[in-house]
């Protein structure tokens, strides 16, 4: 399991980088949306990994070894609402920047060659 | 006898002062004048009350916590020396604040003038009452920077900007090098408390970091204070109003590195090279400054040089390092700073009341001010050091002390010369000053009519001048006690015995004060009238420290552009690329250092389906980076399979909350991209036509591709290699424990959003919010390319089709489109909105919470847009995003400061169970108000974003519209979602 999901994980970013070096400003939205599943699930993975033991505690005497680490989790959540966020706006300004220069290049001109 | 605190209130008023004067109106002159000096009388008073408890070296300490922790205090030390200088900086301010008034023209914006000034003198006083050397570099750099708003007051000028920036730079340069030679100290000390570095003297002096701590006070020491070779600010600084001048060059400012000199000379000095250093440095400033002020034409040009000259005097005394020395440097403080004062405030008449400072315009202005004059020749004598005055006792301490034998050296034997040639030079130009100005044929061409200024305009210097004489005639009776005392808890037990008295009988210094007098008058009359046609100063006049300046700031301006141009570059590709490569720099170090290895756990089966799973995601993943170019849709769709191998991980993984959300976001940003797709403009696939790609084109991408390669070959081993290796034990432990004891509920990972961690949550729906509501303005203006304008093929065809069928409107087609999808969708609304509720209810015992719930309600919301159309949805439901977001952001922030009611610290959570008939007893926590915050922030800002995006589809063109309709009017009517 560690091996698949690291290379899941090493995958994703490399998919990820390529299409961040991208001219094109679509290439780079969905690249960062290919980068963003691969750091979640690296800071998941860095809680360990565990099937079956959500953090759904018990009202009484919690043994914190039956359950998955939290604390990933909660980062991780935030992270995923926040990327939504960070990719709406890059979006945005993606359009309007095209709008204002006519080109969709990630300088606002397209390259001298 | 007051308390020790009352030091914080003498700090604080000139600050408070200053605060309200920058708000009174622009033209209130007298009202921030009476405020100044009601605020600075207010000071003097207190701190005049706390003379009687200063004697025999006693001190008044106030210390107020601000980080104990990191040993970081207000600390406040009053001292006889520090009494003495707050007195000189409360009294002249007082002083300079009544001159100003009359000085400054109704035109100008008085109260900010007053602001700065009072600040100003705030700063000051925080350096002398400061009982710790950081505050003491602290304060120092507010006078820095309050001097520079000073000189610069008249920034329509451009010498006054120029003279202000130079200012800046030298004395903030200065006080860089003051503060790292502050931490050497403090370093070899163990402390920066200003009493314990001064017991431990012996032990700095003796350690080998001495002479670099020293080099680097006294550079800050020496620009403060105009001392050769940094002394070329001060000129310039002349730009400022002559009340500024005559504060800032007086008492204040430049006293500034002296004060410091004066105060660490029982630790620092004794020594080898301090003597070489500080009296080189200060014999060159009194000669060079003497020298250059006979050739000076400009009246506050002559006093500046002559500031700088006193200056180099005092340093000189200090650097002799005996006691008798110090004393006399006090001493001559605070004379210089009376004389001084007055001396510009006289020529700020002068300037003010004739309209020029040019001497070689001004003459026999005595029979036109009498009374001006009056003073001016009694300051001036007190300059130039005339017996009865008090510059004539100091400059008798300095002449004996230049007599001395202090260190063997040849400058023993030329000392005694050098010094009664610096006071011919002084009685020189201060006759010249004189004489000049107020004596000779009446002025012609000036460029207004001389007369005397008004009384209250005087007054100040009348005081001063009154000062000076009483100081020079009865000096043991005036003078006497506030310089013991001051001596005394600077040298303490090494206070030598010295008289004050004005007749020592016949003696040496008395002969070189007499060949002084003699000798200036003897050469004014000789080279007087040749002065008047010098352009510059002869030998002294080659010293371009002006553009020497100039050269070394254009110099590293240069070499900053240069180095720019080097090293940066404004494609987003490369500094990508650069800022990916300078990741692999950081992780390759250790790696190479200490190598690589996979950990000692037990590794977990490989589960088949899960295998495939990321075989799936993993060609989708590539794939979508192959084709991101020109199938974008495909592409789309490509990374929404990696998403959702992404969620299905995540619920493997036991982290269901992380699942269900990743699920949702999935969703929305499918829409918000596809929205998105639009607006992008069509890609020819054959880029470069006929030939083929360039070769350096496919140099590039090869590059990209082995940075990819490697990048996400190092995060797969990374990841590995800590998913092998057991959990180190962290917070999570306290967490699942406390989480249904301390925060009521079970869902942990929901506790430590709402509970634990709500702050980061507070901070983290803020951000949220402020994106949503960017998006939303960057799209109220948005412009689409001329090209993405027209309508898409699609609907043109539909269109075309509605209009050439019999008895069909236009959008007839679409509107039977997906009927049945379209219905369901609808159908679906309230479920989806009591599925939301449900899992904000549940979310603190089990997955779901704010986020999840949030999310889905607007994806409900999405859904019926997209089945009925945005016209047709916001004919009926007028949904309100902007709304839901300041709701949520106010009903979060309430509940975590309700908290401040019951006496807990903001956001504490309170669970207790409420008991509802049928139901029975329900868990209700004030976290969940909280997560209903967030759940109304998610809504608005989700709802508000693809909102704003979509009615970019529905707005008509620009172009196509009949009537020109105003911009803003036309992207405000559009844009409201």
């Amino acid at each position: 399991m560690e091996a698949v999901l690291a290379l899941a994980i090493g995958t994703l970013t490399a998919s990820g980088l390529w299409l961040l070096f991208r001219p094109r400003t679509f290439q780079v939205v969905l690249g960062l949306c290919l980068l963003s599943y691969a750091v979640n699930l690296f800071i998941v993975a860095a809680g360990r990994l565990r099937t079956d033991a959500p953090p759904i505690v018990g009202k009484v005497a919690v043994d914190p070894a039956q359950y998955v680490d939290p604390v990933p989790q909660a980062l991780v959540l935030t992270a995923i609402v926040i990327s939504f966020a960070t990719t709406a706006l890059l979006l945005v300004v993606l359009l309007a920047s095209r709008g204002l220069t006519g080109t969709d290049h990630v300088d606002g001109e397209e390259d001298d060659q | 006898m007051l308390e020790a605190r009352y030091l914080l209130i003498i700090l604080a008023l000139p600050f408070l002062g200053s605060f309200v004067s920058a708000f009174l109106p622009t033209r209130a002159r007298t009202l921030a004048a009476a405020l100044s000096g009601g605020v600075t009388l207010a000071a003097a008073g207190l701190l005049v009350r706390f003379y009687s408890a200063l004697g025999d070296g006693a001190a008044v300490r106030h210390t107020a916590p601000w980080l104990p922790s990191l040993g970081l205090d207000l600390s406040l030390r009053l001292n006889g020396f520090s009494w003495l200088f707050s007195l000189l900086i409360l009294g002249i301010g007082a002083l300079v604040v009544l001159y100003a008034r009359y000085y400054m023209s109704a035109e100008d914006p008085v109260p900010r003038f007053f602001s700065f000034l009072l600040a100003f003198m705030g700063s000051m006083l925080g350096l002398v009452l400061s009982g710790n050397l950081v505050q003491i570099a602290f304060f120092w750099e507010l006078t820095s920077l309050f001097s520079f708003l000073l000189i610069g007051y008249w920034h329509h000028n451009q010498s006054a900007r120029d003279g202000a920036r130079m200012a800046l730079i030298i004395t903030a340069s200065g006080g860089v090098c003051l503060l790292i030679g502050f931490l050497l100290i403090g370093h070899i000390a163990g402390s920066y408390d200003v009493d314990r570095v001064l017991a431990a003297g012996a032990a700095i002096r003796a350690d080998p970091l001495y002479l670099p701590a020293l080099i680097l006070v006294l550079i800050g020491a020496f620009t403060k204070s105009a001392q050769f070779p940094f002394h070329f600010w001060l000129p310039h600084a002349m730009a400022a109003p002559t009340p500024v001048s005559a504060y800032l060059h007086s008492a204040t400012m430049v006293k500034a590195g002296i004060y410091v000199l004066i105060l660490l000379w029982p630790a620092l000095s004794g020594t080898e090279s301090w003597y070489l250093i500080v009296s080189t440095a200060g014999l060159a400033t009194l000669l060079i400054g003497a020298w250059a002020a006979i050739f000076q034409q400009d009246l506050k040009g002559l006093l500046a040089y002559s500031t700088i000259s006193h200056l180099g005097l005092i340093t000189l005394l200090l650097g002799l390092g005996s006691p008798l020395a110090a004393v006399a440097a006090i001493f001559h403080t605070v004379n210089h700073a009376t004389f001084k004062a007055s001396l510009f405030m006289a020529a700020g008449i002068i300037d003010h009341e004739t309209g020029t400072r040019d001497l070689r315009k001004l003459s026999g202005l005595a029979r036109f001010m009498p009374i001006t004059a009056t003073l001016a020749m009694v300051a001036a004598a007190a300059m130039a050091g005339v017996p009865l005055l008090n510059g004539f006792l100091s400059k008798e301490m300095f002449l004996a002390e230049a007599l001395e034998a202090h260190s063997g050296t040849v400058l023993d034997r030329i000392l005694p010369v050098l010094a009664t040639v610096a006071s011919t030079f002084s009685v020189l130009y201060s006759l010249r000053f004189i004489h000049q100005a107020f004596f000779g044929p009446p002025p012609v061409g000036l460029p207004r009519e001389p007369h005397e200024a008004p009384h209250w305009m005087r007054l100040p210097i009348e005081i001063l001048v009154l000062l000076c004489l009483l100081v020079g005639i009865i000096p043991a009776l005036t003078i006497g006690p506030l310089l013991a005392t001051a001596v005394s808890s600077v040298l303490g037990e090494r206070t030598p015995a010295y008289s004050l008295a004005i007749w020592h009988g016949f003696n040496l210094p008395l002969l070189m004060s007499a060949i002084a007098l003699v000798g200036g008058v003897l050469l004014y009359l000789i080279f007087g009238d040749r002065l008047n046609a010098m352009k510059s100063s002869p030998v002294i006049g080659r010293l371009k420290g002006r553009r020497t300046f100039e050269l070394v700031l254009s110099a590293i301006i240069d070499g900053a552009r240069g180095l720019r141009r080097l090293v940066g570059t404004r494609r987003q590709q490369v500094q990508l690329r650069l800022l990916v490569l300078t990741t692999f720099l950081a992780a390759g170090l250790p790696l190479a250092r200490l190598g690589y290895a996979a950990g000692p756990s037990a590794r977990t089966l490989i589960d088949p389906v899960f295998a495939i799973l990321w075989i799936v995601g993993a060609v989708s993943a590539i794939t979508a980076a192959w084709q991101a170019k020109y199938h974008r849709l495909a592409a789309l769709v490509m990374v929404g399979v990696a998403g959702l191998s992404t969620c299905i991980s995540f619920i493997w993984l036991s982290a269901p909350d992380l699942g269900l959300t990743q699920l949702l976001v999935e969703t929305v940003t499918l829409v918000l991209l596809l929205l998105g797709l639009r607006w992008l403009p069509q890609r020819r696939p054959d880029f470069w036509p006929g030939s083929g790609t360039p070769l350096s084109v496919r140099y590039r991408r090869g590059a990209d591709l082995l940075i990819a390669l490697v990048g996400g070959a190092g995060v797969a081993a990374f990841a590995y290699a800590i998913m092998t290796r057991p959990a180190p034990e962290g917070i999570s432990r306290y967490f699942m424990e406390q989480a249904y004891p301390g925060g009521g509920g079970t869902n942990v990972v929901n506790v430590i959003l709402v509970d634990f961690r709500g702050f980061d949550t507070l901070g983290e729906i803020t951000v949220l919010s402020i994106v949503a509501l960017t998006v939303f303005t960057l799209l109220r203006r948005f412009r689409p390319a001329a090209e993405s304008v027209e309508m898409p093929e699609q609907q043109r065809t539909q269109n075309a089709f509605d209009d050439a069928r019999e008895g069909s409107k236009r959008g007839d087609t679409a509107r039977h489109y997906l009927l049945v999808p379209r219905v369901t969708m609808e159908w679906l609304f309230p479920v989806v909105l009591t599925l939301a509720l449900y899992l904000l209810v549940r979310g603190h015992d089990l997955p779901g919470g704010g986020f999840a719930a949030g999310l889905t309600a607007s994806i409900g919301i999405i859904l019926l847009y997209m089945a009925n159309g945005t016209k047709a949805v916001e004919a009926r439901l007028h949904v309100q995003p902007v709304r839901w977001i300041s709701a949520g952001l106010l009903c979060a922030t309430a509940t975590g400061g309700a908290a401040w009611f019951f006496g807990y610290p903001f956001l504490s959570s309170h669970f207790s169970y409420l008991d509802v008939p049928l139901i029975g007893p329900v868990p209700i926590a004030s976290a969940l108000l909280f997560d209903i915050g967030v759940f109304a922030v998610v809504v608005g800002t989700t709802v508000l974003i693809l909102i704003a995006l979509a009615h970019q589809s529905i707005r008509t063109p620009r172009a196509s519209r009949s009537g020109e309709l105003d911009a803003s009017e036309a992207a405000a009517s559009e844009g409201e979602g």
